[in-house]
Formats: C-alpha cells, sequence, structure tokens
C-alpha cells in the first residue's frame, strides 16, 4: 500500500488478483495434480473436468503477452464502471499468455488507442488507477504495449 | 425425417410487435400467446402446461414468468415451468414444453417470453457484487456487451480479411429482410454508406451494428404430433431439435461475461468454437447436417458475429463467411437465406422472447406463410442462439 503525491491511499480495486510494485503481476491458482492455471484465483475445484483436484497453488502469470484482439470502449460503461469526469474513451485488449495458454481481458494505459494495436502484438502488465474517491486511488491492472523493437517472446518472465 | 416419438408439433406462434413501448412485458407475452393460440385454432382452456421464459429485468425473474402469464391469462390448474438461461431462456422453455408432451404429460403446452428493457447499454444487477463475474467486468475493465462483440469482429479482420465493408453489408442485408417484417422493430432500409458513418461504438462496430434493447413478446403453441393429426394438422411443422449444451473444457474463446478463458496447458483446445457446439449437437439430434438447412435464423448481436454463425452452422468453412454474404447466398433469393426476418439488427434484444422468436420466423418461413420475406420452398430451418455465462442455442425445424 503506497500514498500518491496528492496523499490518497493506493489501494487495489480487487484484493488478491494482482500484486502492485516495480513488476506487477496478475495472481492466479494453479491446480496441483494437472497444471490449470485458473485465474481470477480461487477456485474450490478445479476446471478440468478431468481432474478432481482441490488443491491449488498460488502462482504469478507471465507479465507479457500477445494481444490476441482489441477495441475501446467510445461510450462511459455503465455502472458499477466509475469514469473520471470528463469521460475519456479508453482501449481494451485481450491478451494471450502464451505459457499459461490463457487470455486474460483488461484495460489499455490511458494514451494507448486502437490505432496504435495490432492483433499479435507484444504487451506488458501494468498496474495503473482504476479511479478515485476522496481517499483512495483504486488501481487495476493494465496491458501497455511493448516499445517496438525490442525482442520478446511473449512468455512469462517470472 | 426423425422418428415420431422424438418430434412436437408447433400448431401456433404469436409475437407482440418489438418497440420500446415501456409496458408491462405481461401485456406483450399475453399478446402472444393469443396470437399463437389463435393460429394453433386452440383456446387458452386447452393448455396443459405453460412454459415461461424469463427476464431478470422485471422483479423476481419476470414473476417467475410461467406463472405470471398464466395467472394473466387466468388460473387455470396448468401445470408451469419457468427457465432462465440469459439469450436461450426462450430456448430452454421450449425443451421444457417438448420434453413434457414427449414424457407423454402433456399434449398442448404453451411457450412465452417477453421482456421491457431499459435504455441503453445492458448493465448488471446493481449493488457490490465482488463474487459475480457480470459485475466484476463492469467494475474492473468497462467491459459492456459490445466489447466482447468488437473483439470477436476485430478477430475476424485480423484472422480472415473482414473489412468494415463486410459487417456493413450485413447490416444493409438484414435491414432489408426486416422492412418486409410487420413484427421488427427497425422497418426502414439502410444504404452501407449510412452504417459506416454511423458513431463507432467499440472500435471496429459501429451503433447501426450493434443490437439494440428493444421490448417484445414472442409465443409458441406446441402439441404432440398425435393431437395434431387428431385435429387436422397432417403435415405441421416439427421441432426436431433442441439443443442447450455447454461448452466444453477448455473453453478458449474469451465469452461474456468472463475476464479470462480456460487455461489449456492440460487439456489442448478443441478445434471447434462453443457456439459451433451448439448447433452441431442440434444437428446430431435432428439427423440432418448443414446441406439439408434451407433457412437459418442466427444471434446478430452485431453485424459481424452473424458471420461467425454461418461457420459455426457449417455454412461455409471457417475464414468463407464474408465471401458467402458477398456473394449473396444468405440474402433471400439465395442459396441459405439467413435473418430472414431481419434478425437482432432489426428487432433488438428482448432476452426471454428472443429465442422463441426466432421458431416463430422459421415456423412461418416453413409454412410460407412469410410474406415480402419468404425463403421460397424451405422445408427445414435451424436456429443459433448465445448468451451469458456459458448459455447457447440451437432448435432445428421441419416441414
Ligand atoms: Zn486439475
Amino acid at each position: 500500500m503506497t500514498t500518491t503525491a496528492s496523499g490518497k491511499t493506493r489501494v487495489p480495486a480487487i484484493d488478491g488478483w494482482f500484486t502492485t510494485g516495480d513488476e506487477p503481476a496478475l495472481l492466479a491458482s494453479r491446480c496441483e495434480a494437472c497444471g490449470t492455471y485458473v485465474f481470477p484465483p480461487g477456485p474450490t475445484w478445479c476446471p478440468n473436468p478431468a481432474c478432481s483436484s482441490t488443491a491449488f497453488d498460488e502462482v504469478r502469470l507471465g507479465r507479457r503477452g500477445r494481444v490476441w484482439s482489441f477495441t475501446d470502449a467510445r461510450y462511459q460503461p455503465p455502472p458499477p464502471f466509475r469514469a473520471p469526469e470528463p469521460y475519456e474513451p479508453f482501449a481494451i485488449a485481450a491478451v494471450e499468455l502464451v505459457a499459461e495458454q490463457l487470455v486474460v481481458l483488461g484495460q489499455v494505459v490511458g494514451d494507448v488507442g486502437c490505432d496504435d494495436l495490432a492483433v499479435g502484438d507484444e504487451v506488458e502488465l501494468v498496474v495503473d488507477t482504476l479511479f478515485e474517491d476522496d481517499d483512495h486511488e483504486y488501481l487495476v491492472w493494465k496491458w501497455k504495449p511493448v516499445a517496438t523493437g525490442v525482442d520478446g517472446e511473449g512468455r512469462a518472465d517470472g | 425425417m426423425g422418428d415420431d416419438g422424438r418430434r412436437v408439433a408447433v400448431l401456433g406462434a404469436g409475437m407482440h410487435p418489438w418497440g420500446k413501448w415501456g409496458r408491462n412485458f405481461v401485456e406483450y407475452g399475453v399478446k402472444a400467446a393469443n396470437d399463437a393460440l389463435a393460429e394453433a385454432g386452440l383456446a387458452w382452456t386447452d393448455v396443459q402446461f405453460v412454459a415461461g421464459a424469463d427476464t431478470i429485468r422485471n422483479g423476481y425473474p419476470g414473476y417467475v414468468a410461467g406463472a405470471t402469464f398464466a395467472q394473466a391469462l387466468g388460473w387455470n390448474g396448468t401445470r408451469v415451468s419457468s427457465s432462465y438461461a440469459a439469450c436461450a431462456s426462450g430456448a430452454q422453455a421450449i425443451d421444457s414444453a417438448r420434453t413434457q408432451i414427449l414424457a407423454g404429460r402433456c399434449d398442448v403446452a404453451l411457450v412465452v417470453g417477453a421482456d421491457t428493457t431499459p435504455k441503453g447499454f445492458f448493465a448488471p444487477v446493481g449493488g457490490e457484487r465482488k463474487a459475480d463475474p457480470d459485475w466484476l467486468r463492469f467494475y474492473l475493465v468497462g467491459a459492456t456487451n459490445p466489447t466482447y462483440f468488437a473483439l470477436y469482429a476485430r478477430r475476424r479482420m485480423a484472422c480472415y480479411g473482414a473489412t468494415d465493408a463486410d459487417f456493413a453489408a450485413v447490416k444493409v442485408k438484414n435491414a432489408r429482410h426486416g422492412a418486409a417484417n410487420p413484427n421488427a422493430r427497425y422497418r426502414t432500409p439502410v444504404t452501407a454508406e449510412e452504417v459506416l458513418a454511423s458513431p463507432m461504438v467499440a472500435d471496429p462496430l459501429r451503433l447501426l451494428e450493434i443490437c439494440a434493447t428493444s421490448d417484445g413478446g414472442a409465443a409458441l403453441v406446441l402439441t404432440s404430433l398425435e393431437f395434431a393429426r387428431r385435429h387436422g394438422h397432417a403435415e405441421p411443422v416439427t421441432v426436431e431439435a433442441v439443443s442447450t449444451v455447454t461448452p466444453t473444457f477448455p473453453q478458449g474463446r474469451l465469452e461474456m461475461p468472463d475476464l479470462a478463458t480456460d487455461s489449456a496447458v492440460a487439456v489442448p483446445s478443441g478445434r471447434r468454437r462453443f457456439t459451433a457446439a451448439v448447433v452441431q449437437a442440434a444437428y446430431d439430434e435432428a439427423g440432418v447436417g448443414p446441406d439439408d438447412v434451407d433457412v437459418a435464423e442466427v444471434y446478430d448481436l452485431s453485424s459481424a458475429l452473424e458471420l461467425d454463425w454461418y461457420e459455426d452452422l457449417g455454412l461455409c468453412k471457417e475464414g468463407e463467411a464474408e465471401r458467402l454474404l458477398t456473394d449473396g447466398d444468405t440474402t433471400v433469393g439465395g442459396r441459405v437465406p439467413v435473418n430472414p426476418s431481419g434478425g437482432l439488427s432489426c428487432f433488438g434484444e428482448a432476452i426471454p422472447a428472443q429465442a422463441i422468436a426466432q421458431v416463430c420466423e422459421l415456423t412461418w418461413q416453413l409454412r410460407g406463410a412469410a410474406a415480402g420475406r419468404q425463403v421460397e420452398g424451405a422445408r427445414l430451418g435451424v436456429t443459433a442462439n448465445q448468451g451469458l455465462f456459458g448459455h447457447g442455442s440451437s432448435v432445428v425445424l421441419r416441414r
């Protein structure tokens, strides 16, 4: 938990779904028996119908992935979404994590629009402000394009 | 031709026109029910089973729909059921009625679904619901229904080279079909230029390419084949199959309202989409295949999504839907017309009524009674539908 320059406390918008800090990552459960990853974390049973395990490890998902698809929100979504005034459209990406073989949806960081994105692009997970109230800044994971020219394999690095 | 022990007759279909009427949903359902009964030549007092499809927008799930419609028509001691399965609610209600008939528990069943909808995006149930994926997707990402439709549309562009013009052409086709349908809400033909000039909602989808939310009601009278024949219907339209199967793990396509797919590390992803599996289960039950289909009603929540359905129905290979569309195959007059009713594009979505409305349209098509939008000589039709939380449905009808 940290504090912003304006004295607000920074807290996750939801508990237990991601880490914060320099190299934030999504948290998932991994089935001890069959290895299936589950995000969001905290399943009671393994979703694999051929596996009856109820034991899971908490793991971090890879911080980089490939854009499976993307869009944007030109109009303000209804509550419980909370948007700053005036409303600024934002991009949304579904990102494929290669090692874990799953796709995770998330907002794309603020200054990146659909024109800056393409299916297959490499992106990295960051933690950023979702919304604020008088005392708190609420955090969520977002996707950020990895600068072009960087050699990446789009797989877990931690 | 399936064996008689597995088929039921559709003797009546009825609808309340779709619109934004702002009245009680019960009124739409009762109007549709009475029209369906009149078409069947039966009275409410002949009905032995009422299957309601629920809306979640009107108090207790549609006041618990089956009973609400039964009370509105006048309590008469019928058995009732109520089904909620998101967009597939209507198909589950149809299946509930069908299985009652096939089990020999009744001869005449009434299926009713109706909705009154708010303006704008569908929003989740209120309150703070951090265990509800439908609440969480709005809260954490701002992911509306069009967000998901747009992800699929962009995927088609990246994988198959679909264009804005292809998506607009779906809307133009459906608008032309719907212009002839008295139950459609939007009955004005549009041009591709108008579609492409409408505001972008969720890139690459524009306002005229995303289905609206509507008020409406639809109803069916289903009977046993024996009852139908005894009452002078020698060759009624029949329900050959109803599929409401779940996805198979691992579900590899991001589906509403999920924020993530299943992981495929332990079990490889299947080759086919969930939506294709829903249709295949209906084909299998009916003992038919894509080549047998004369007409289809599909859930075009967006213009682009209709193209996915062509492939899920097996009307073409993956990646060839754009060509099927531009060749005119899916237009009334073409090889296998899709959405002759005008589809969701011209109706907007009245969730519990929509899967029933698809069957109403095919019933009229197979009887040759779809004036102005008739698919000539249609003998076999299929519906396809998909909604939240892994629900989908497909119904096969034959005459
Ligand atoms: Zn397992």
